[in-house]
């Protein structure tokens, strides 16, 4: 029964890693940019929700209201003020350019907020679950992150599917020269995505402060879960996205159930290696490839 | 007024002068085709008048403004449209979705499209990566036309093309032309670029070095400028003008 | 029109280079400890600047996860004299098992590409990292201390630290530099500028890159096999911490990416930054971050590509000068 609890537990954490991770396979789709900012980013936009239901005795999802639309604008802004100028640097640029963002983020946050731990509190959503047997549970948060996880992936899938502005972002992706000459702004393009990717980014983050206590040294690895996430299910694809973020969570908690809690993240690690070491085109590639 | 004027344009690659000192004007409802041999500068022109290219010198101007310091996303908005020599069609997204994502108000539709490019119908839902020559022609010409183009800009059209795919093609294009469109056309095979536009103009070397009505220009006055003779001081002989 | 390697100046430098070798050798006779410590905290640096230059500005792989093998390096030496191997020799055969790790690594992250290679080999040093951590006997989350240089007095053990610092140092900045000047320096480079038609071409691309991505492990190691005996104390979340990445992206790109010469002046920068600012505790990684942001998007050929742009010199011969190209094109 613990096993099967550790797995629902591993599903619903998938969740929360999936939505860490669209963001950062949204940015890589359109302009094949890996941002190594991304967790400090998301980390950042946690800290504000804290700071604003703080400071205005707000809840955390009261505080989102401000703190989402103000992550898509810093997106929005940091597109055309440094992703796009390093962006014709070569490939090496943006890679550099975003590391040096992930430090002076993650160091900014470390001089302001000290390496103390803070949380949010979802209110009563932290306390309710689901009792299903006795030794299952599902906590009502957790459920709510998963649920709000799946709706942001599909929606986003809906967009590049059927509106025009997602078949400008595939089009950019494909080729940005032509996607210019057929009338596609194609720094405007970069920089809604990138504002979709830092809004999403922000939304996990959210999460993942009402979910466990943070300080500013995670970003990274918050980064690295993510990146994991894209690798497993496969590049290009958000479901892929979704079921890698799952496997990742499960191998996570069934980890962690076998070996104890300490071992949780390797396990995660080593089920990456596995991936990249026996099928590293991803899980969900294959598939893609033939549609 | 002029729809396009483009005056003394030069365009470089690196230290090579593609386009040296080129002026010309095309009306509404004109179709000039040029043509040259390999390397003449004709697909640098057509790429620096879509914005594709930086000109270092000259003016071009569209309806009645000087379009060198827009973006080719923009010129698009007033008008212009190019067919890119090698089509560059988007691999990942349908046939569909190539020619919707270009969509700009105005008479070419979707429908209308399909319906001038019958081909395309049968692969509406198709990725682009897997079409056929002439389709992904047929794709990228109709790309052009969802714009709504004032000016369309086509670009060595049956380059690497079966003579049936180009045969068909340009039975479209003529349905194209006959809607009122106005064309520059850049294209190898002369007999066919006469036998579609107006007026042909040559391009040699970079410079503009002949230019006239299809119908009053012989075929050997064409060939001669093609290749340079005249300047190089040879008799044409009987030679076939197409490469 | 010729093709150039050793200009006059960089003869001279060659020269001038060996000589200060041999100053740097004699300088523990003259000064004390503090002085040799702070210099082997320099040729750490010195090190893993090359090292990363070598990946990214000649390999083109931008590795964010060098400090698994410094990680690697420091706790090698821990456990070779554990098994009773003398400390020094422990230094070196730490470079070398660092560099046999790096191995069966590269069989997996050279499946990653571009960014995702970066993330790749940071992954990898997050799993020692843990690995080390979760491990007890080698100390665990809180770190170990290195007891077999205590059979030395401190003032000699210091002393030899410096001079096996300044052997690795110079062996590995020959070791490069050679490498750089054979046929794979030529491939390399043809790899930097176009990796699929060097491919096309029958340029060994995945080899190439491959004994970059080695040299670059030995190094590390030797870096952090270093800073252990220097230091003498060690913790897993220092030694396999990101902010090695983040001073050996500041140091080369500062210095100049893909110059032989440009990361030794970023190390020197950096050095000195740290004797000024290290106090300053998190300010001073801020500071490192905003200056690499601004360099990569505002002057990516770092301060030796400007002196070179801006004097046309070159003290060590890696590169090519294509002579009188530009004097003699009004002629032609």
């Amino acid at each position: 029964m613990t096993w099967i609890d550790a797995v629902i537990q591993g599903i619903l954490l998938g969740g929360l890693y999936a939505l860490f991770a669209c963001g950062l396979s949204l940015m890589f789709g359109v302009m094949r940019i890996i941002n190594l900012a991304h967790g400090d980013l998301a980390l950042l936009a946690t800290f504000m929700v804290l700071v604003i239901s703080q400071h205005l005795g707000l809840s955390p999802f009261a505080a989102l209201v401000i703190v989402l639309p103000g992550a898509a604008v810093v997106g929005y802004a940091l597109q055309y003020a440094m992703f796009n100028p390093s962006l014709r640097g070569g490939e090496l640029s943006p890679l550099l350019a975003t590391f040096g963002l992930s430090v002076v983020i993650g160091n900014m946050l470390l001089e302001v907020f000290s390496p103390d731990t803070h949380s949010l509190s979802a209110g009563a959503l932290t306390t309710a679950s689901w009792h299903i047997t006795s030794q299952i549970s599902i906590s009502a948060l957790s459920a709510v992150i998963f649920g709000a996880a799946v709706l942001v992936l599909g929606g986003l899938q809906l967009l590049l599917s059927y509106t025009q502005l997602g078949r400008a972002m595939r089009a950019t992706a494909d080729d940005a020269r032509t996607a210019e000459l057929v009338g596609i702004n194609a720094k405007r393009v970069y920089a809604i995505a990138t504002a979709i990717a830092l809004a999403t980014a922000a939304l996990a983050g959210t999460f993942f402060g009402m979910r466990s206590s943070f300080d500013p040294t995670l970003g990274p690895s918050q980064l690295i879960f993510a990146f994991e996430a894209v690798v497993i299910g496969g590049l290009g694809s958000l479901w892929g996205t979704l079921v890698g973020g799952i496997l990742l969570g499960v191998a996570q908690t069934v980890g962690a159930q076998a070996f104890g809690a300490e071992w949780a993240i390797v396990s995660g690690n080593v089920l990456f290696l596995l991936v990249l070491a026996f099928r590293s085109q991803g899980i969900f590639a294959a598939r893609e490839a033939h549609q | 007024m002029s729809l396009l004027e483009v005056r003394d344009l030069e365009v470089r690659h690196g230290l090579l002068q593609a386009v040296r000192g080129v002026s010309f004007a095309l009306e509404e409802g004109d179709t000039l085709a040029l043509v040259g041999a390999n390397g003449a500068g004709k697909s640098t022109l057509l790429r620096a008048i879509a914005g594709g290219h930086r000109p270092s010198r000259g003016q071009i101007v569209f309806g009645d403004r000087d379009i060198i310091r827009l973006p080719a996303y923009k010129r698009v908005a007033l008008g212009m449209g190019l067919v890119p020599e090698g089509r560059h069609l988007f691999p990942s997204l349908t046939v569909e979705e190539n020619l919707v994502v270009a969509e700009r108000p105005g008479y070419w539709t979707l429908d209308g499209v399909l319906e001038a490019f019958p081909m395309l119908a049968p692969r509406r839902k198709s990725r682009a990566a897997v079409l056929s020559g002439g389709e992904r022609q047929a794709t990228a010409i109709g790309r052009a036309l969802m714009t709504n183009p004032r000016l369309l800009l086509l670009d060595e059209v049956s380059l690497g093309l079966a003579p049936v795919a180009v045969e068909d093609l340009y039975r479209s294009l003529r349905t194209v032309i006959e809607r009122g469109a106005t064309v520059l056309l850049v294209e190898q095979d002369l007999g066919r670029a006469m036998a579609l536009c107006q007026r042909v103009a040559c391009m040699l070397e970079g410079r503009l070095v002949l230019e006239g009505h299809s119908g009053e220009l012989t075929r050997e006055q064409v060939t001669e400028a093609y290749f340079g003779l005249r300047r190089a001081g040879i008799e044409v002989g009987s030679r076939e003008g197409s490469q | 029109m010729s093709v150039q390697r050793w200009t006059r100046v960089s003869l001279l430098f060659s020269g001038a280079t060996a000589g200060i070798v041999v100053i740097l050798a004699l300088v523990p006779f003259w000064f004390g400890p503090n002085t040799t410590e702070k210099l082997t905290e320099l040729f750490v640096l010195i090190i893993l600047a090359a090292m990363w230059n070598a990946l990214a500005g000649y390999a083109g792989l931008v590795s964010i996860g060098q400090q698994a093998f410094i990680g690697i390096g420091a706790y090698a030496v821990i456990v070779f004299t554990d098994h009773g191997i003398n400390g020094y020799v422990a230094v070196v055969l730490a470079a070398l098992f660092s560099g046999l790790i790096s191995l069966p690594i590269s069989l997996l992250v050279f499946r990653l590409r571009g960014g995702q290679f970066a993330i790749g080999t940071w992954v990898v040093a997050e799993i020692f990292r843990l690995l080390v951590t979760n491990d007890q006997s080698i100390g665990g989350g809180t770190g170990r201390s290195l007891d077999a240089l205590n059979i030395y007095a401190p003032a000699d053990r210091q002393a030899y630290t410096y001079w096996v610092a300044l052997a690795l140092m110079t062996a590995l900045m020959l070791a490069s530099f050679v490498l750089l000047r054979s046929r794979l320096g030529g491939a390399l480079q043809a790899i930097r500028d176009d990796e699929r038609a060097a491919e096309s071409v029958g340029v060994p691309v995945a080899r190439a890159k491959r004994i970059v991505f080695l040299l670059a492990a030995v190094g590390c190691g030797a870096a952090g096999a270093i800073t252990m005996a220097n230091t003498l104390t060690v913790t897993p979340d220092s030694i396999f911490g990101i902010q090695w990445t983040a001073y050996m992206i500041f140091m080369v790109l500062l210095g100049g990416l893909g110059t032989f010469e440009g990361p030794v002046l970023g190390a020197l920068v950096l050095f000195g930054v740290q004797q000024e600012f290290q106090g300053s505790g998190s300010w001073y990684l801020v500071g490192l971050g905003a200056v690499a942001i601004a360099v990569t998007l505002v002057f990516p050929r770092g301060l030796w590509g400007a002196l070179v742009d801006r004097f046309n010199i070159r003290l060590m011969p890696v590169g090519h000068t294509l002579r009188t190209l530009v004097s003699r094109r009004s002629e032609s």
